[in-house]
C-alpha cells in the first residue's frame, strides 16, 4: 500500500498493519477479536488479585459438595441411586448458575466505577467489553467446574459414560452458564447498584435452584412445585448432565416433555438466551453512562 | 469553524416529579488550540454537555460536530481523536498504573509495542513511577486523577475534555495538576473543561462560559468576567454590629456598587477595582470614625460572586442542588 517505513522505525505505524495505528482503524473483525481479548485479558488480571473472588470460585464449589453429600447424604434417600451420584449434577449446576451472577455484579460496578465511560469514549468494538466480561467469567466457571469434578472423585462420584459423553456434559454446563452470563450481564447494565444483582440473584435463582431436581426427586415434592421443578430450566440442565454423566441410575424420569428431552430443552435455551440477549446487551452499552 | 461546535443541545431526563432539563438550548464554539472552561455549580448541565460531545449519551435535540466529524452519527470516528477524563478517575484499581495505561493504548489499537512504549512514557512524564508496577489501590486521590489524566493522553488527542479535573483534591495536588495541564495546552491541544471553581477556570483557560439552568447565561475571558462582576473585594469584619451602617456608607464610598453586609450584620464586603488602594481608604475612613475591626482584607471573586451578580442568587441555592439529584435519580 502507502510508503515503507523509513529505516529504524517500527512498521507498527505503517497503515496495513493488521494491529492498527491509532489513525487507521483496524477491520471490525481484527478490531472485535484484538479488544475482546484485551478486557479479557484486564478480568483475568482482576480476578487474579481479588483473592475473596478466587476463594468464592475455589472454596465454595468443594464446600457444598462435601456439606451435601457428608452431611444430607446419609438422610436424603434417593431411590434408585446412590446420593452422591445423584447429587452431583445438581451441585455442578447450582454452582455454573451462581457464578454467572458475577457478570452482573461486574458491569454494575464498573459501571458505577466509571470504567464504561472509560471504555466508551475509546474508539473500541462495542461489544468487546460484553465479550470480555462474559469470556472471563466463562474461565471463572471452568475452574468451578474442575474443582467440583475433582471434589466429586474424592467422595465417590464417578462417569459411567464414555469420555466423549463426559465432555458434552461439562461442555453443556459451561455453554448455559455462558449464555447465561448474557442475561447477567443486561441486569448488570439495568440496575443502579451491584448489590442490587447480588440480593436480587439470591432472592431468584435460590428458589430456582432449590425448588428443582438438583437435590431431590422432583417427584417428592407437593403437587404444584412437582409441576414447576419439573419444567424449571434449572431442572433440565440437571437432567441433562445427569444423564451425560451417567448419574441417573434407575431413577425415574418424570413425564414432562423438557424431562424426557433434556439435552435438546437445554441446547434450546442456550440458543433463546444467546438469540435474544446478546443484541439486547450490546444495545443497551452503546447508551449506558455513570450517574 | 471551530474545532468544538455544539448548537442548541437540549437533554431532558424524566423524573417522579416532572421532566428535569439537564441543559436548555446550550451553544459552544470553541476555536483550535484554544481552552475553554465551563464554570457553573453542581447541576448546571456541565457534565452532560460533555457527555454529549464525548458521545457517551445523546442529546433530545441539538447537534455537536469535533473536527468536522457529527459526533451524534458517527461517535466512533469522534473517539479516534478525543482524549477524556471524567469527574470520577476511571482507573482499575486491581491494576497497576502501567497496565491501565498500555490497556488504553490497546484499545486505541496502538499495537502491542507501542502501547507499551507509550504507557512508559507517560508514568515517567507524570510522575507515577511509584504506581507504575503496583496495583492503583491504595494510592491517594491525586495519584488516581494523574493516572486517569494519562490515560486521556495516550494517543496526544486532538481535543481533550476534563471533568472538573480537581474536584475533591487537596492543594497541593490540584496545583500540581493545574501545572501539568498547563503544559500540556501550551503544546496546542484544544482542550474544554468543566470547573467550580472561577480561580481553576482563571489559571487554565483562554475563555470562560458560564453555565446556569442548562445554558451558557455569560461568555468571555476572566479578565471580561472579572470586570463584569468588579475584580477584587475589600472585606471588613465589624468588632460591633452596632456600626454596620455607617461602615457601610464608608465602603460603598470607595467601592464599586452596593456594599453588602453578611449574615451575621459584621462582615461587610464590596467590590473594588482599583483593590489595595480602596482598601487603604476605606481602614483610614473606618479609623477616623472609630470603627473597631476584627479583620480586613482583599479577596478574590469565587464563582458564588459570578452567580450573585449576573444571576441576582447564590451558586448554592438549593434548586441547583435539587436539579442535580433528580438528574441523578432519573439517570
Amino acid at each position: 500500500m502507502s510508503v515503507l517505513a523509513p529505516e529504524g522505525r517500527q512498521p507498527e505505524h505503517q497503515q496495513a498493519s493488521p494491529s492498527g495505528s491509532g489513525v487507521e482503524p483496524p477491520s471490525e473483525l481484527a478490531m472485535w477479536f484484538s479488544d475482546g481479548w484485551t478486557v479479557t485479558k484486564r478480568n483475568l488480571t482482576k480476578l487474579k488479585r481479588s483473592p475473596d473472588m478466587l476463594v468464592f470460585a475455589i472454596l465454595q464449589p468443594i464446600m457444598f459438595v462435601l456439606l451435601f453429600s457428608q452431611i444430607y447424604g446419609g438422610s436424603i434417600e434417593v431411590e434408585g441411586s446412590d446420593y452422591t451420584q445423584y447429587l452431583m449434577a445438581g451441585i455442578f449446576a447450582q454452582t455454573v448458575i451462581f457464578g454467572s451472577t458475577f457478570s452482573g455484579s461486574a458491569m454494575a460496578q464498573d459501571l458505577k466505577d466509571g470504567i464504561i465511560d472509560r471504555f466508551r469514549t475509546l474508539p473500541m468494538s462495542s461489544s468487546a467489553v460484553l465479550i470480555g466480561r462474559t469470556n472471563s467469567d466463562l474461565v471463572l466457571n471452568a475452574l468451578s467446574v474442575i474443582i467440583m469434578m475433582g471434589t466429586g472423585l474424592l467422595v465417590g462420584w464417578r462417569v459411567n459414560t464414555s469420555l466423549s459423553s463426559a465432555l458434552a456434559g461439562i461442555g453443556l454446563l459451561l455453554l448455559f452458564s455462558y449464555a447465561f452470563s448474557w442475561v447477567m450481564a443486561l441486569l448488570g447494565m439495568s440496575v443502579k447498584s451491584p448489590e442490587v444483582i447480588n440480593n436480587a440473584s439470591f432472592m431468584i435463582l435460590f428458589p430456582l435452584t432449590f425448588i428443582s431436581n438438583a437435590f431431590v426427586l422432583s417427584s417428592t415434592l407437593p403437587g404444584p412445585l412437582e409441576a414447576f421443578a419439573n419444567w424449571n430450566p434449572v431442572s433440565a440442565l440437571v437432567q441433562a448432565v445427569r444423564e451425560l454423566f451417567g448419574n441417573t441410575g434407575t431413577v425415574p424420569v418424570p413425564d414432562a416433555w423438557p424431562m424426557q428431552n433434556a439435552v435438546v430443552t437445554v441446547m434450546v435455551g442456550i440458543v433463546l438466551m444467546l438469540v435474544i440477549f446478546v443484541p439486547l446487551c450490546i444495545r443497551k452499552f452503546a447508551s449506558i453512562s455513570s450517574r | 469553524m471551530a474545532i468544538i461546535e455544539a448548537e442548541g443541545l437540549k437533554k431532558t431526563y424524566s423524573s417522579k416529579s416532572g421532566p428535569v432539563h439537564a441543559l436548555d438550548g446550550m451553544n459552544l464554539s470553541v476555536p483550535q488550540g484554544t481552552v475553554k472552561a465551563l464554570l457553573g455549580p453542581n447541576g448546571a448541565g456541565k457534565t452532560t454537555v460533555v457527555k454529549i460531545l464525548t458521545t457517551l449519551i445523546q442529546p433530545t435535540a441539538g447537534t455537536a460536530h469535533i473536527d468536522g466529524i457529527d459526533v451524534l452519527r458517527e461517535p466512533k470516528a469522534a473517539r479516534r481523536i478525543i482524549g477524556v477524563s471524567g469527574q470520577y478517575s476511571a482507573v482499575d484499581e486491581n491494576l497497576t498504573g502501567f497496565e491501565n495505561l498500555e490497556m488504553v493504548g490497546r484499545l486505541y489499537h496502538l499495537g502491542a509495542r507501542e502501547s507499551k512504549r507509550r504507557a512508559q512514557e507517560l508514568i515517567e512524564q507524570f510522575e507515577l513511577t511509584e504506581a507504575g508496577n503496583r496495583p492503583v489501590k491504595g494510592f491517594s486521590g491525586g495519584m488516581r486523577r494523574r493516572i486517569d489524566l494519562a490515560g486521556a493522553l495516550v494517543i496526544n488527542p486532538k481535543i481533550l475534555f476534563l471533568d472538573e479535573p480537581t474536584t475533591g483534591l487537596d492543594p497541593r495536588s490540584r496545583l500540581s495538576l493545574w501545572g501539568i495541564i498547563k503544559d500540556l495546552v501550551r503544546d496546542g491541544t484544544t482542550l474544554l473543561l468543566t470547573t467550580q471553581y472561577l480561580e481553576e477556570a482563571d489559571q487554565l483557560s483562554d475563555d470562560i462560559a458560564v453555565i446556569d439552568g442548562g445554558k451558557a447565561i455569560a461568555e468571555g475571558t476572566a479578565d471580561q468576567l472579572k470586570a463584569q462582576i468588579g475584580g477584587h473585594r475589600a472585606v471588613v469584619s465589624l468588632v460591633h454590629s452596632s456600626d454596620a451602617a455607617s461602615a457601610r456608607e464608608i465602603l460603598g464610598r470607595h467601592g464599586d456598587g452596593e456594599p453588602l453586609v453578611g449574615d451575621d450584620g459584621r462582615s461587610i464586603e464590596v467590590a473594588v477595582s482599583d483593590g489595595p488602594r480602596a482598601l487603604q481608604y476605606i481602614l483610614s475612613d473606618l479609623g477616623e470614625s472609630g470603627i473597631e475591626l476584627h479583620d480586613a482584607g482583599m479577596r478574590r471573586p469565587s464563582l458564588d460572586d459570578v452567580f450573585l451578580t449576573l444571576t441576582g442568587r447564590r451558586a448554592e441555592a438549593s434548586d441547583t442542588k435539587d436539579a442535580s439529584t433528580q438528574k441523578e435519580a432519573a439517570a
